[in-house]
C-alpha cells in the first residue's frame, strides 16, 4: 500500500515500521509534525521534553536499557542537545538511537540556517540524507540498524523541503518491537576521563567501520554515465539536478558522513568536470579539496538559502553545461509594486497589548523565540533584540548589570514554552547575582507558533493524557523572586502599571501576562469593535496596535467585522473614544 | 516523458488553501499521477503569504515548481496572484478569486494596496478566469467553501476527469460539510466557460 505523505510523517511511519519504543522532542519547524503524527501510532511511547537537551536524554536512557529509540527536533535544537550528543557518540547505544535534526536552509521560521552536517562530523556520527519522503520512511529504518550494527547514535538531517513535502511512501509492516537486554558496562557507558579515554579510541575504529560501510551503502548511488558532467549531490538538491539535467551522470549520496571516499575517488576519474551541488556548507565540497579532487562547488552555488530547480538551471548555463532555455515566462516588468504580506500578531492575540505597552513606555527590551517575537516588527516594533531560546533573561541581567542607561529601563519578555525550555536557569542566575530586572512572561498557555503543543504547564502530555500542571507562580516563588504578579494582557492600565511598579522596584520582578492564545477557541474574546464615526478624529493611534482587523478608510478608522476578535485593545488606545463595543458578540 | 503539470495554490493564511491543496492530490492519486506537493508552514500561519506547489505527471522529481514554468496558478486573493504571476508561464492558466485581504502594511498606512491588479493579471495572462469566488459559495450554503468553489473552477482545467474529484471531495471533506462543499464545487465548475 502507498501514501502520499510528508517526509515528517513519512519518518514517523519509519519509527513505527522499525519497532521503536520511545520518541522524545521539543517542537520547532520543520521538525514539529513529526512526533505529532507518532503519537498517533499505537505501541509506541512519545513525549514533548521541556527541552531538546532533555528530549535526547531521555532518548539516551532508553537506548542505554535496550529500546530504539527517535529524538526530534530542528537544527538550532541540536545545539541544545549538543552536550549529550557529543558524548553518546563515545558510550553508543544498546537499543539505536536515532536523531532527527530538521535544517532550515532559507529560514523560512528560523533564526539560523547552520548546516547541522558540520555539527553531526564534530560529534563524529554518522549522518543520513534523504532525497524524498519515500527515502525518509527507509533511512529511519537503515538508521537504526547502523545504529545498532556500529553502536552510534545516527543523525537523520533532513531540510525544509523533505520536511514539508509530500511523496508517495509504500506502506510495510512494522518489525517487533522488542528491548534488549541491559547489561551493566561502566566501561561504555560511564563516561570519566579514564573510561572516556577509551571510549574515544573505540570511537574511531568505530568511525573506520562506518567509512567501509558508506562504500557498500546502497544509499551512495551513481545513475547514469556521461564522461563529460558529472555530479555529486545529496538531499532535495539530487531533484533538483535530476529535473534540470535528467540525463547527466550523478552521483547521489544518502550518506554523507562519513563519505564513500574511494567510489568518489573513482567518479571523479570518470568524468571530465565534476560538480557538487549541496545546500548550505561546502560539506562534501571541502573533504574532496582535502582529498586533492577537483571540483567546482560553492564557486558556483550559493551558501545560503535554499536551491530551486530555476537555480540550478541558470547557473548550470551560465557554467555551459546546459543551454538556457528562450524565456517563456509572463513578461512583467512593468507590474505595479506588490506590498509585502508579512505575518503579523492574529487578531485577539493576548500579546500585542504587551508589546504596545513597552513600546509607549519606551523601555529597552530583551526578547526570545515564538510567535511574540513578531511583536518586534512594525508598527509596533516592540522588542530590541532576539537570539534564541530562552536568551531574553540573561541578556536583559547582563545588559542592566554594565549600562546605567540600561539599568531600571530593560525588560525580558518570553513566553511560557520558552521559559520552561531555557528560560528558568537565566532566571535563577539573576536572583543569585543580584539582577534586579524585570521579566515577563508570556503565558498564553500553548506551546503557539509551532501550532499549539503542549509543555509542563498546560496539564497535558502529547499523548492526549492528563499530567501535572506546572505552577509558575511557585516555580517562580522557589526560584527566589519576591515579586511575582500576575496580569491579564488584555488590561492595558494594569498592565502599564504593573510593569511601571516592577520596573522601579530594586529586585528582580516578574509579570505573568496571562490570557490563552487566540486561536485556542473558536469563539471571539469579547464583543465586536464599532467604530463611531462621529467621535473618530483619524489620528490613527489604533493603527499602532498593527491589528490585522483596524484600517483607515476615508481617513476614519474602519474595523473589520470578520477579522475583529473583540480583544477591546483598540478601546482602550482611542482617546477619543470613538471604539466601541458591538451590540452582538457574534457577526 | 511529458513534463509534468505544475500548479500554484495561493492566497493568505486561513483562506484554506490546505484544504484545497489536499482534495487537489487525493483526485490527481486517484487518477493515477505520481505527485510531488511541498507546501510552508510556520511564519505563514499567521496571516502571511501562503503558497502550495503541486506537481503531477508520470514521474515528479523536484516539489519546487521552476519560476516561470507553472502551468495553472490558483489564486485565493488577487494581489497573491500578482506577487506569484512571474512563476506562471506565459500561456499558463490563472484562476483568480476577486478577493483582496489588505496586508497590515497597507492598513498601517505605509503601502499601499496597487490599484487594477486584475486589469494587469488579464492583460499579461490571457488564459485568466477571475471569479467572484465568496460570493458564489455564499450562494451555495457557506461563504468559507470559496476555496472549493475555486477548486471546481481549476477541475475544468486539468486532466483529472470529474469522478475522481467527486472521489476525492468524498474522502477530504468531513461528512457534515460534504453537501455544501460539493455544491460548491460544482457552482465554481459550472462558473467557467
Amino acid at each position: 500500500m502507498k501514501n502520499l505523505l510528508s517526509g515528517n510523517a513519512a519518518i514517523a511511519r519509519g519509527a513505527y515500521e522499525a519497532g521503536v519504543i520511545l520518541a522524545a522532542g521539543y517542537p520547532g519547524t520543520p521538525s514539529t509534525e513529526i512526533l505529532e503524527n507518532l503519537s498517533r501510532y499505537k505501541n509506541v511511547y512519545s513525549e514533548w521534553a521541556p527541552n531538546e537537551k532533555v528530549a535526547l536524554e531521555v532518548a539516551l536512557g532508553s537506548s542505554f536499557s535496550g529500546a530504539r529509540s527517535l529524538v526530534t527536533m530542528k537544527h538550532v535544537g541540536v545545539n541544545v542537545a549538543a552536550d549529550p550528543l557529543l558524548t553518546s557518540a563515545y558510550t553508543g547505544v544498546n537499543g539505536g538511537l536515532v536523531l532527527v535534526s530538521a535544517d532550515d536552509p532559507g529560514m523560512h521560521s528560523s533564526q539560523n540556517e547552520q548546516d547541522n552536517r558540520r555539527l553531526a562530523a564534530l560529534a563524529k556520527l554518522p549522518v543520513l540524507e534523504p532525497a524524498s519522503s519515500q527515502e525518509a520512511k527507509e533511512m529511519v529504518l537503515q538508521g537504526f540498524e547502523i545504529s545498532e550494527k556500529y553502536d552510534i547514535p545516527v543523525i537523520l538531517r533532513i531540510t525544509t523541503r523533505i520536511a514539508h513535502s509530500q511523496g508517495y511512501v509504500l506502506l510495510k509492516d512494522p518489525v517487533s518491537r522488542e528491548v534488549r537486554e541491559y547489561n551493566k558496562n561502566p566501561r561504555k557507558n560511564l563516561m570519566v576521563p579514564g573510561y572516556a579515554r577509551m571510549r574515544r579510541i573505540d570511537l574511531d575504529k568505530r568511525v573506520e567501520n562506518l567509512r567501509l560501510y558508506s562504500e557498500d551503502t546502497p544509499v551512495n548511488c551513481i545513475e547514469g554515465s556521461s564522461s563529460a558532467v558529472g555530479i555529486i549531490t545529496s538531499g532535495v538538491s539530487y531533484q533538483y539536478v535530476k529535473e534540470v539535467l535528467p540525463n547527466t551522470a550523478v552521483f547521489k549520496l544518502g550518506m554523507t558522513n562519513p563519505l564513500p571516499v574511494q567510489r568518489i575517488k573513482e567518479f571523479a576519474g570518470s568524468v571530465e568536470k565534476l560538480y557538487i551541488v549541496e545546500e548550505l556548507e561546502p560539506f562534501i565540497e571541502e573533504q574532496l579539496q582535502i582529498l586533492g579532487i577537483n571540483a567546482t562547488g560553492k564557486d558556483l552555488f550559493p551558501n545560503t538559502g535554499e536551491f530551486s530547480p530555476g537555480l540550478l538551471r541558470s547557473i548550470f548555463a551560465r557554467a555551459g553545461v546546459l543551454e538556457e532555455d528562450e524565456h517563456k515566462n509572463a513578461e512583467i516588468d512593468d507590474a505595479p509594486a506588490v506590498p509585502g504580506r508579512p505575518p503579523v500578531l492574529c487578531p485577539g492575540c493576548p500579546h500585542r497589548g504587551v508589546f504596545y505597552t513597552l513600546r509607549k513606555m519606551k523601555l529597552s527590551v530583551t526578547g526570545d523565540i515564538g510567535c511574540y517575537t513578531l511583536g518586534g516588527l512594525p508598527p509596533i516594533e516592540g522588542i530590541d533584540s532576539c537570539v534564541c531560546m530562552g536568551a531574553s533573561i540573561g541578556m536583559a541581567h547582563g545588559a542592566e548589570k554594565v549600562s546605567p542607561v540600561m539599568k531600571d529601563k530593560t525588560v525580558a519578555v518570553i513566553g511560557d514554552s520558552t521559559f520552561m525550555h531555557s528560560g528558568i536557569t537565566g532566571l535563577l542566575n539573576l536572583v543569585y547575582n543580584k539582577g534586579t530586572s524585570t521579566v515577563i512572561i508570556l503565558d498564553n498557555r500553548t506551546t503557539a507558533m509551532t501550532g499549539h503543543q503542549d509543555h509542563p504547564a498546560t496539564g497535558c502530555t502529547l499523548m492526549g493524557e492528563k499530567a501535572p500542571e506546572l505552577d509558575i507562580e511557585a516555580l517562580c516563588r522557589a526560584l527566589g523572586v519576591n515579586r511575582v504578579n500576575t496580569v491579564d494582557p488584555l488590561d492595558l492600565s494594569q498592565l502599564k502599571e504593573t510593569i511601571k511598579n516592577e520596573i522601579d522596584a530594586a529586585e528582580p520582578s516578574v509579570i505573568i501576562a496571562r490570557r490563552p492564545c487566540a486561536l485556542l477557541s473558536k469563539e471571539p474574546v469579547g464583543p465586536r469593535v464599532e467604530v463611531d464615526l462621529e467621535s473618530c478624529e483619524g489620528c490613527g493611534a489604533c493603527l499602532k496596535l498593527g491589528c490585522p482587523a483596524i484600517s483607515m478608510q476615508e481617513d476614519k478608522a474602519s474595523v473589520d467585522p470578520f477579522t475583529c476578535n473583540g480583544c477591546g485593545i483598540c478601546i482602550q488606545v482611542c482617546k477619543f473614544g470613538a471604539l466601541v463595543k458591538g451590540g452582538n458578540s457574534s457577526v | 516523458m511529458c513534463k509534468p503539470v505544475d500548479i500554484l495554490l495561493v492566497g493568505v493564511g486561513g483562506q484554506g488553501t490546505i484544504l484545497a491543496s489536499k482534495v487537489l492530490c487525493a483526485a490527481a492519486e486517484a487518477a493515477g499521477f505520481d505527485i510531488k506537493m511541498s507546501e510552508i508552514h510556520g511564519m505563514a500561519q499567521r496571516g502571511g503569504s501562503v503558497v502550495t506547489q503541486v506537481r503531477l505527471g508520470e514521474k515528479v522529481y523536484s516539489p519546487l515548481i521552476e519560476e516561470g514554468c507553472a502551468d495553472i496558478m490558483l489564486s485565493f486573493e488577487k494581489l497573491e496572484a500578482l506577487r506569484w504571476l512571474h512563476w506562471m508561464k506565459n500561456d499558463g492558466t490563472i484562476i483568480v478569486n476577486n478577493y483582496a485581504v489588505a496586508p497590515v502594511p497597507v492598513l498601517a498606512g505605509v503601502a499601499e494596496y496597487p490599484a487594477n491588479v486584475l486589469e494587469y493579471i488579464e492583460e499579461k495572462v490571457p488564459g485568466c478566469t477571475i471569479l467572484h469566488a465568496v460570493e458564489i459559495a455564499k450562494s451555495c450554503g457557506n461563504s468559507k467553501a470559496a476555496n472549493v468553489v475555486l477548486l471546481g473552477a481549476m477541475a475544468r482545467e486539468m486532466p483529472v476527469s470529474r469522478e475522481f474529484w467527486q472521489q476525492a471531495l468524498d474522502s477530504v471533506i468531513p461528512p457534515k460539510l460534504l453537501d455544501i462543499n460539493k455544491k460548491a464545487f460544482d457552482a465554481g465548475y459550472n462558473a467557467v466557460n
